[in-house]
């Protein structure tokens, strides 16, 4: 994307990372030492250590079917394990254009995009992050031609169905998040079944947000909250900033502020995902396309969320 | 005159003529109607210079006044600008007290009857919690207000002591707020309203601070961070992020001119969906 570049050096003063007690985030203390441009680039001398890694890959086998290893991996070289987001976000854009580029249907698109996140879950479960939140279909997107709404739909009550065993082995937990009342009837139930099935498990949980849109949310809560102050169990002043966060659908799971945004195909917007909670987030946008989107391009989002300086407002020394 | 100010003026005059050619050229295109700017790295940049402690801030004011007259020749109705947060509060009491010292000047500034808000007919307006401000910044910015009210070109609007989800947080209390009285009248002629009336999206944004504005087609970063740090979460749902890693002291035309150009690639799709959108929901 466009960005006028212009090298600014600042000074890499290392210092202890002092843990932040606010929302169970950690502060990041190394200064930014490469310019950050709209454009994700990892910087040079993380560059030999990246295909360090990258040959690796080729000795695993990630199965498309396949199974989550019970140990924690090693992380990639580069990576700090005390700085790895609890929580991170995936906007999953460019399935259409990805198929276009190959002329195939866009419904091709859409299932390279699954296997996409396949990958992403394992990556997620063996490298301990907590929460993963996936924008699947936004409400939105119900403006699609009806034939690929309809794929879509039908595509997610496949994955879910099939993936059912595999994710209960793995210890996931999946949520769905998002207006169900306009989804059919089949689908309705089996999320419901799979949220049942999997509540217990703790390694990962997987947020899906479908027919989601971050306002909604938010006018959700509102509507919520009136209920409450109507029966007088609340009074107007109670109103504040966790009340919401608590009536907010993020609130099944113990970590509903990202600290990490990462959306694919370059485009740079939030596209009504997750507002409320993307207060303090770190976004990274990537160039490549969803169904591109691997271990490799992870491992640079994460390297870049974990040069940044967060300070909440607040200065550092 | 000697000859140096005399090339110099020269200068500024063509400097002037080829930047509203520019911005004819642009607004041939579409032109955003609003644009909010992320004012960061003022105190990076007194770093960077080895200047005094708050330069960094006065010259981030100028600036920023600069960039107002840009976006008033582009055509650009509503500016929007992220002066000073909630979180803020938490710095040094000293900068605290220096940033509000500085914003009290401006506003000051901007009351008199020749300053650029009458000059370019700009009304201000204050988002955010003011009654965290000290009296005189607090009775500054009502002045200000009062007294650009009429003007009508374009519409400036300062956050300070703002911050999304407080904003969010006093809209939700307005609306409900307004549910419970309107419970409460027994004047209503319909009345249901209010009992099974649910709380819309159009209920929550007439409270918002931000009403005066329409959405942000543009949200400029400076000082190379990419995040929204509690800015408008709601209201830029659908905007552009348009992120540079120039400091806020250093930002000039030319910045602008990209964000537009940025946003001139993407708006016709961006549009068609929006009006999709309002046919379909």
């Amino acid at each position: 994307m466009l960005s006028l570049r212009l090298a600014i050096p600042t000074v890499n003063t290392l210092s202890p990372p002092k843990p932040k007690p606010k929302s169970g985030l950690v502060q990041t203390a190394s200064n930014q030492t490469e310019i950050f441009p709209s454009r994700v680039s990892v910087p040079k001398r993380y560059g030999y250590k990246l295909q360090a890694a990258t040959t690796d890959v080729a000795n695993e086998e990630i199965s498309v079917a396949g199974e989550f290893s019970e140990e924690e991996e090693e992380l990639p070289e580069g990576l700090n394990k005390e700085l790895m987001p609890k929580h991170v976000a995936v906007i999953m854009d460019g399935n259409g254009r990805w198929a276009r580029q190959r002329g195939l249907p866009t419904s091709a698109g859409h299932e390279a995009g699954v296997r996409s996140l396949r990958e992403l879950v394992e990556l997620c479960c063996r490298w301990g992050i907590q929460v993963l939140t996936v924008f699947a279909f936004s409400y939105e997107n119900w403006i699609r031609p009806k034939v690929e709404v309809d794929f879509l739909l039908s595509l997610f009550e496949r994955t879910l169905k099939s993936e059912l065993d595999t994710t209960s082995r793995g210890g996931i937990r999946i949520s769905v998040i998002g207006d169900s009342s306009k989804l059919p009837a089949s689908l309705q139930e089996l999320i419901h079944d799979v949220e049942e099935t999997t509540k217990d498990n703790s390694r990962l949980q997987l947020i899906v947000a479908v027919s989601y849109s971050g306002k909604y949310d938010v006018v959700q809560a509102c509507r919520s909250i009136a209920e409450k102050a109507k029966h007088g169990n609340i009074q107007l002043e109670d109103i504040n900033e966790s009340l919401i966060e608590q009536e907010l659908e993020t609130n099944c799971t113990e970590f509903p502020y990202p600290d990490l945004l990462i959306r694919t195909s370059g485009e740079l917007r939030v596209s009504n995902f997750l507002l409320w909670q993307l207060a303090y987030t770190e976004l990274v946008f990537v160039q490549q396309l969803w169904p591109d989107f691997g271990k490799d391009e992870f491992v640079e989002a994460l390297t870049s969320y974990q040069q940044r300086q967060r300070r909440y407002g607040g200065r550092h020394s | 005159m000697n000859n140096f100010s005399k090339v110099r003026s020269v200068h500024q005059k063509l400097s002037n003529l080829f930047r509203k050619g520019v911005c004819k050229v642009l607004q041939v295109g579409p032109i955003p109607t609003h644009v909010a700017f992320i004012m960061n790295g003022n105190r990076r940049y007194d770093q960077k210079l080895n200047l005094a402690k708050g330069t960094g801030h006065s010259i981030g004011i100028l600036v920023m006044l600069t960039m107002l007259m840009h976006c008033c020749d582009l055509g650009i109705r509503y500016v929007t600008v992220y002066a000073f947060s909630i979180d803020n509060f938490k710095r040094k009491p000293e900068e605290v007290e220096r940033v509000m010292d500085l914003l009290k000047f401006t506003f000051e500034l901007l009351s008199e009857k020749n300053s650029i808000a009458n000059l370019y007919s700009v009304k201000f307006h204050f988002a955010g919690n003011l009654d965290l401000l000290s009296e005189p910044v607090k009775n500054a910015a009502k002045e200000l207000m009062a007294n650009t009210v009429n003007n009508s070109k374009a519409v400036f609007t300062f956050c300070v002591a703002y911050t999304s989800t407080d904003e969010m947080v006093s809209a939700i209390r307005e609306a409900c707020d307004e549910r419970r009285r309107a419970m409460q009248e027994p004047k209503k002629t319909d009345e249901n309203y209010g009992l099974t009336k649910p709380v819309e999206v159009v209920d929550i944004e007439k409270h918002m601070y931000m009403a005066i504005a329409p959405h942000p087609d543009i949200v400029v970063r400076t000082a190379g961070e990419n995040r929204l740090s509690n800015f408008l979460l709601w209201q830029t749902a659908c905007s552009q992020l348009y992120s540079t890693p120039t400091l806020w002291p250093e930002v000039n035309f030319w910045h602008l001119v990209l964000a537009v150009l940025n946003f001139q690639r993407n708006h016709f799709y961006l549009d068609k969906q929006k009006k999709l959108l309002e046919m379909l929901l």
